[in-house]
Order: C-alpha cells, then structure tokens, then sequence
C-alpha cells in the first residue's frame, strides 16, 4: 500500500466495513441522488436538443432583411413645442435585400457562419384540379438551402431537385391538392402563373408548414413575385445555435438591415427552455442538498459511535489531521461509491424511457443519452459533496479529547 | 541532581496541580502541588482509593490531559507549554498505554492493532514491522490468534494484545491504567506476568494503576496517592516473581 493517506485511508475503509449496513444505506441514497440528477440532466438535454432540431429544423438561425418601410415626418417639431399627429403605418411591399449578392460571400466568410441562403417568399396559391390552396412560396438555391435547414435529409418521398420548372412541396399539402412526386401543379401569384413538376415530398416537422410550404428555384420564384434579381431574406445558419443572438447583435452593429435571431423569433420557447433549466438545476441542487445532509448525518452519527476509537488512535499518537482526513475520506469514498452505482442506475433508467416509453407513432418520444462528460461532471460534484459533507462530523471527531473519549 | 542521575531520570514531576472548572463555583483541586520521580527502567505502581487523582495523575504524565501548573519533564524535556501537534508526537513516540477495558480497536484484527502505530507512523507497514510484532503477539503467547478480531478473543487475551501493542514502537515508558481491573484472577496473574516480563527482557518502565494490593506488591515500587497528595512513596517489599 502506498504510504501516502495509507494509514487514513485504511482506517476510513475498516471504519465503513464495520458499519456496513449504515454505509450501505447511504452509498444507496448518494446512488439515487446521482441518478435522479444524471436522469434528470440527460431527459431535459435530449428534450431541449429534440425540441430545438423540431424548431429550427426548417428555420435560420438569423434571417437578414431589408429595413421595414416607415413614414418619416414632414418636419421636425419646433423646440418646446409638441404637435399632435396620427400617423397611419405603412403596409410593407416585398423588398429586396440591397447589395444581397456582395453580402452572401462577405456572410459566408465569417468563422462563425456556417452556411448563408439568399430566399425570396412570398404568398401564393396552389392549383390542381379543383383544389386551391394558400401557399407560402419560398425560392431558394438548392444546395445553399439545404446548408441552412438540411432539406434533403428531410425528403420523405421523391428526390430533392430544383431545376427550372420543379418544386419540393410539404407533404400535406400533397395530400390536400392531391400530388406526389413527379405529378404537375399549377403555382398562381397575383396575375402571375406557373406550371411545375413536383420533385420531392417533404416533411418539415410542424404542420402548418407541411400544408404551406412550396419551394422552387430562387429564380423562378423572383419572377412569381415580381422580384427580378432580388432576394427578400439571406438565412443563416451558424455553427453553435446558442452563439445566434450575440453575433445578431454584433452584425446589427456591422449592416443596416433588420437582423433576426431565432431566439427573437421564438421568444416563448426560449423563455420555456430557460425556464426548464433553471427548474433543471433547482432540482439538482436540492437533491445535491439531501445527498449532502444524508451523507453529514451518517457520519456525525459514525463519529458518536466511534469516539472510543477516535480516542484510542488519538491516545496512540494520531494526530487531529490524521482524525480529520480519515472522515473526510469516509465521505469521498461514500460520495464515489454512490456516484459509480448512480451513474450505472442512471443508465439503466435511461434504457427503460428509451425502451419503453413510445409516442403514437411506436418511435422513442426523443432520443436521449447520457453524456461522459455529464456522468463525469455528476460523479465529481457528489464526491466533492461527500467530501464536503463529511467537512463537519470530521472537524468534529478531530477535535475530541482524547482522554474524555478514552473514558466512554 | 548531578548529570547521571538527570539522565536516569525518565518522568520528573514537580508542583502539579489540576484544577477541573477553574473560575467555576463547582471548581475542584485534583492534584495539590505533586512532585514524583520515575527513573528509567523501573516498575511503579500507583495505587489510591476512588478519586485520589490516580487516572488525572496517569493522563498528565500520558500526556492526554495538561496540568493546570507546575512542572513535567519527560526525558528531561520540559512537557509544560507544547503544543497539541507536538504532545501527540511524544505520545507516539515515548509512551504506550494499556487501559482498563483494553481499548482495541475492534475492526482490526490483533496483529493489525499491533501494527497500528507502525501504520500512523509511516502510513505503511514493512516486513520487519510486521515480524516485530508477530514476535511481540508471540511474546504474549497469542501465537494462535493473530488474525482473530478482539471480540472474538477474551478478556486476557485482549488486555495482551493490547500490551504487545503499546510495546510495539519500543518507548522508554507504559502507562497502565487498572490493566487487570477487568480481568478475572488468573487472567489478571498471566497479563500481569506478561508485563513483568517485558520489562525485564526489553529495559521497558511501567507506571500501573491499580486497585489490586495483591499486583501492586509485584512492582519495584509503591505510590500511593491519597486526596491529589502523595501519602506514600516506598519500594514494595514483596519479589515481583509469582
């Protein structure tokens, strides 16, 4: 045995054989704790994760566009005076992002960007037969879009392909005209019209845009929307989602446009997620408390129960620090114990939600997975607390009279 | 005192006194100004009625308990004044005990007691430690129970383990506090033996408490306290030899 923390170590792991009921009893409530709190972590990360793919699965992570019109004053009111007006808001055109084509490269070289899509859209309906339906109409470059929203792993019928003429639509307003893939539809805006064969089924993962949504070449949908040579939005998309809203504030400082986060645009699902967190954590750190406490009142019971013990070592020659480091010890070694069966317990409760819980559809309702890193980061905190715990009871035992504990 | 006789000399005590409560109305004297002498190699028993100050007396010079004045110098070093840290290092190193109620520790088996301090020492234990006190359990004759807990020994048996153990580190002195008290007679008779043996065979001094006449005629020496004073102080006249 290595001298190091031999002696202390020693008599810390004969001390918990000794009472190994009790030691059971709290490796058993630090495993749970743990495990609750590993649980908790990965079930809440794999909610959060699932429900950020669902969302910006089919959105940029910023959207740049043109300035919304405004009406700006005839004049400017005197000093000390104020004039009363009423001012009717201005209805906003589709507009074209300036400059869109010089932008797209200067975007698209910036670290943090991971790919750029100059869109244009615009509302429409789409004919067949008898059937009519409002449409969102988006025109996009293939590949470029695809970088932002990964639109190809999304086909579920077909084969994404945007030649002039060709459109990918949603796959239930596929079922509402009545298409699929290869089949002719008629795209009507305004007085303008245009025939297209549909080369993909898509689904988007929220519905609504699976009945809208209607995406043809960036050209063709220019001309649908009397747009020539424009582009109403570039979407972005960057490499770490969480990163979105500073650079949005960064390139407000830097463009002139209206800049949009995904965070902007889904202020309510980023106040849900917030919200989810920090009841996440609120959770963690009371059970961190229990386990805490759980682990303090084992040992300071250890402590009553071996104060003969405490006295003899004391007695012999073992100093308050050896005393002291061999509680704290009892606590680390409870904490890693507890933390290694947590972890293994936390894996196999995993297991069982994956296993067995299932929506509708028979598919797990996410996909969740403990991380190591999250394990590893679990693990240290509840030793780190076993240690803390045992800070306590072990200031405690340290401090005995020997004499007087020898005498009980 | 001329050199010789400063360097024989193991424990010198002079004008100790105990006070428990100091400043308290329930204050109370325990020891009155004690002066007491133990050379080196010699076998005293301390001997008194209840509450004569023997264990009060027995601490201070175990170093478990501080005098409320006066003088102790242990080696010739002046006890009076150190520290915790340094007071628990002359227990590890100058004293062994023996209590009472034997006092192992009962999730070790005999030889890991024995070994103990070797272990809080040097935070391991070496192959000549460890046929160190294989001999010493072998010396108390506990050849046999080696591996067994305390509880699964008796009483004798424990109370030896508990001598090899306070021999274990070789000190200049061990302090015996009723060390048969809870022993039947022949148990008592062997461990009394056993300790007159080590004394005679290792050079080892013994300080005993007893209550025990019978053992306390065994010893080289007699002190008996009465009332925190020392009434008697004389060598005993019987041979220690049972």
């Amino acid at each position: 045995m290595s001298s190091w923390l031999g002696f202390e170590l020693r008599v810390a792991l004969r001390f918990l054989r000794e009472g190994r009921m009790q030691t059971l009893l709290i490796i058993v409530g630090v495993a749970a704790g743990v495990a609750v709190i590993a649980y908790i972590s990965a079930l809440i990360s794999g909610l959060q994760s699932s429900t950020l793919t669902k969302t910006l699965g089919a959105q940029a992570h910023i959207t740049m566009r043109s300035p919304d019109d405004v009406v700006t004053p005839a004049a400017l009111d005197d000093p000390g005076t104020t004039t009363l007006t009423e001012t009717q808001p201005r209805a906003q055109r589709l507009r074209s992002v300036a400059n869109w084509q010089a932008l797209v490269p200067l975007l698209e070289n910036m670290p943090a960007i991971a790919g750029v899509s100059p869109t244009v859209s615009g509302a429409g309906l789409a004919l067949r037969g008898e059937a009519t339906q409002a449409i969102a109409l988006t025109g996009v470059e293939l590949d470029r879009y695809d970088r932002v929203v990964g639109l190809r792993s999304k086909v579920i019928s077909g084969t994404a392909r945007l030649s002039p003429g060709e459109a990918i639509i949603g796959h239930e307003l596929a079922v509402d005209l009545g298409v699929r893939a290869g089949d002719r539809m008629t795209i009507q805006t305004g007085t303008v019209s245009d025939s297209v064969r549909v080369t993909a089924l898509v689904d988007l993962g929220v519905r609504e845009l699976n009945r809208r949504t209607v995406i043809v070449p960036l050209r063709s949908a220019q001309n649908l929307l009397g747009l020539p040579g424009g582009a109403t939005s570039l979407d972005i998309t960057v490499r770490d989602v969480w990163t979105a809203q500073s650079l949005t504030l960064d390139m407000r400082r830097q463009f002139p446009y209206k800049i949009e986060s995904w965070q902007e645009s889904n202020a309510q699902l980023v106040s849900a997620l917030n919200a989810q967190s920090v009841s996440t954590a609120l959770i963690r750190g009371v059970v961190l408390v229990v386990v805490v406490l759980g682990i303090a009142s084992v040992l300071v019971v250890s402590v009553v129960q071996k104060r003969r013990e405490i006295g003899i070592l004391r007695a012999m020659g073992t100093t308050r620090g050896q005393i002291l480091r061999i509680f704290l010890l009892q606590g680390a070694v409870v904490g890693a114990l507890g933390s290694l069966l947590g972890i293994l317990l936390a894996v196999a409760m995993i297991w069982l939600f994956t296993t067995f819980v299932r929506g509708s559809d028979g598919l797990p309702l996410f996909n969740i997975g403990l991380q190591l890193a999250t394990a590893l980061q679990v693990a240290s905190i509840a030793t780190i607390c076993g240690v803390l715990a045992a800070i306590a009871p072990a200031r405690r035992a340290a401090a005995m009279d020997p004499a007087q504990a020898i005498r009980i | 005192m001329n050199q010789a006789e400063g360097d024989r000399a193991l424990i010198e005590i002079s004008e100790v006194r105990k006070t428990y409560n100091a400043g308290l109305p329930n204050e109370a004297e325990i020891l009155h100004g004690l002066a007491l002498r133990v050379d080196r190699g010699e076998f005293v028993a301390l001997i008194g009625p209840s509450g004569s100050g023997k264990s009060t007396l027995l601490n201070i010079i175990g170093l478990l308990e501080r005098m409320t004045s006066g003088s102790y110098r242990l080696q010739g070093e002046e006890m009076n004044g150190l520290d915790d840290a340094e007071l628990t290092l002359r227990r590890r190193t100058s004293l062994g005990f023996v209590f009472q109620f034997h006092h192992l520790l009962p999730a070790f088996t005999a030889l890991e007691n024995v070994t103990m301090p070797a272990l809080m020492s040097e935070g391991r234990v070496s192959d000549k430690q460890l046929a160190h006190a294989r001999e010493l359990l072998a010396a108390v004759g506990l050849t046999n129970a080696m591996d067994k807990r305390p509880s699964e020994l008796s009483g004798g048996m424990q109370q030896r383990v508990a001598i090899a153990r306070a021999l274990v580190q070789q000190p200049p002195l061990v302090l015996a506090d009723e060390p048969t008290g809870n022993l039947d007679t022949a148990s008592s008779d062997e461990v009394f033996a056993q300790m007159r043996r080590m004394h005679a065979e290792r050079g080892i001094s013994f300080v005993v408490v007893t209550h025990d006449p019978r053992l306390a005629a065994r010893c080289d020496r007699l002190v008996e306290l009465i009332d925190g004073r020392i009434a008697r102080d004389e060598p005993t006249r019987l041979s220690p030899a049972l």
